[in-house]
């Protein structure tokens, strides 16, 4: 990616940030948001990052795009830590810690 | 507690915000690795952290930009993730609407999941405060959220130039973001939305410029807000 590319999506995503925080706080002042918006708004985080995620599990980069035991029980081990503990963090160590384990265990048995 | 005066509130928000910079902190170092990672530059990792202030969009835009999608697309899908925050900036219009505008554009900046959340705990707490005090708190628990959020982002920035590629460290990333979605999925509605969204993403691949997580977001938003109607629709008898 060029430094150009990142420029722009550094500048055009602050600003676009920006007005979503002020939006209602500054501009639009005191009127209530329509019900089906304020619902819908409470799903932009479920509806967009497990789109995101989904296919660098399935079809990672590093492996030329071949699934790979190794990323899709980090993945799994991730994703269900942070289901049950409801934090983030250690659904990060416990992923990685997959990721590691499985990976060494491969290099071991050749 | 009852009325307070504006250094009570800005201490206390202060005090209030510390447990969140376990949290923060080390999102704010992996980042930072993970920018480095995809060839940003210190600076411009730093920038981004500064500009935004997003942790799950800057991640979205640095993942579409590192799988070479076309940047308006990592533009818009990082906003998407960032819409949420429409919801929390009419949330605090009941409680911080009287302030002064040059006060609600800088509560706009400071506008983050963390200072949402402790605000909305306190003020509902505190209904009698001032709207000086709740300006106050506001500005207190940014205080030390924003400092860590720079610091640490340069700092993952330092390291990321360092780790050597068998750290496998492509996997970084999602797993970060797996970590994020599986405490969001609250209720039956939060997960039917992140299924239908991985079902459609996944069918829609080959649609050019990574266009299927655009297409599949609106669909698992409608998903998402009808299972909510549907199930609310059950537990009150009709």
């Amino acid at each position: 990616m060029s430094q150009a590319t990142i420029w722009t999506v550094i500048v055009a995503l602050g600003i676009g940030t920006y007005l979503i925080r002020l939006s209602f706080l500054g501009l639009i002042g005191d009127r209530p948001l329509p019900p089906v918006v304020l619902r819908l708004l409470r799903y932009t985080g479920v509806g967009v990052l497990p789109g995101l995620v989904a296919p660098l599990v399935v079809w990672p980069a590093a492996t030329g795009g071949q699934p790979d035991a190794a990323r899709i029980l980090a993945a799994l081990v991730a994703l269900l830590v942070g289901l049950w503990r409801r934090e983030a963090l250690l659904a990060i160590v416990a992923g990685a810690v997959t990721l590691y384990g499985v990976l060494a265990v491969e290099y071991w048995l050749g | 507690m009852s009325a307070t005066n504006t250094k009570t509130a800005f201490w206390r928000g202060a005090r209030d915000a510390l447990p969140f910079l376990a949290v923060v902190g080390p999102f704010a170092l992996l980042f930072g690795v993970v920018a480095t990672e995809a060839g940003l530059r210190v600076y411009e990792t730093l920038a981004m952290s500064v500009v935004v202030v997003a942790g799950a969009a800057q991640f979205t835009a640095l993942s579409l930009l590192a799988d070479d999608a076309p940047t308006l697309i990592a533009i818009v899908a990082a906003l998407a993730v960032n819409l949420r925050m429409a919801m929390y900036s009419a949330a605090l219009v009941p409680w911080l609407g009287r302030a002064p505008f040059w006060q609600r554009a800088l509560i706009a900046y400071c506008n983050v999941d963390q200072t949402y959340a402790l605000s909305m705990a306190r003020f509902e707490r505190d209904p009698d405060w001032s709207v000086p005090a709740r300006v106050a708190y506001f500005f207190g628990a940014a205080a030390p959220v924003f400092p860590t959020w720079y610091a640490l982002t340069i700092v993952g920035a330092l390291i990321g130039a360092q780790i050597p590629e068998w750290l496998a460290l492509d996997f970084a990333l999602p797993i970060c973001f797996l970590a994020i979605i599986g405490p969001i999925l609250r209720s039956v509605a939060h997960v039917a939305a992140a299924v239908t969204s991985v079902a459609l993403t996944l069918l829609l691949a080959g649609l050019p410029y990574s266009l299927g997580l655009l297409v599949a977001a609106l669909p698992a938003m409608a998903v998402g807000a009808a299972v909510e109607t549907w199930v609310e629709r059950r537990r009150v008898p009709a």
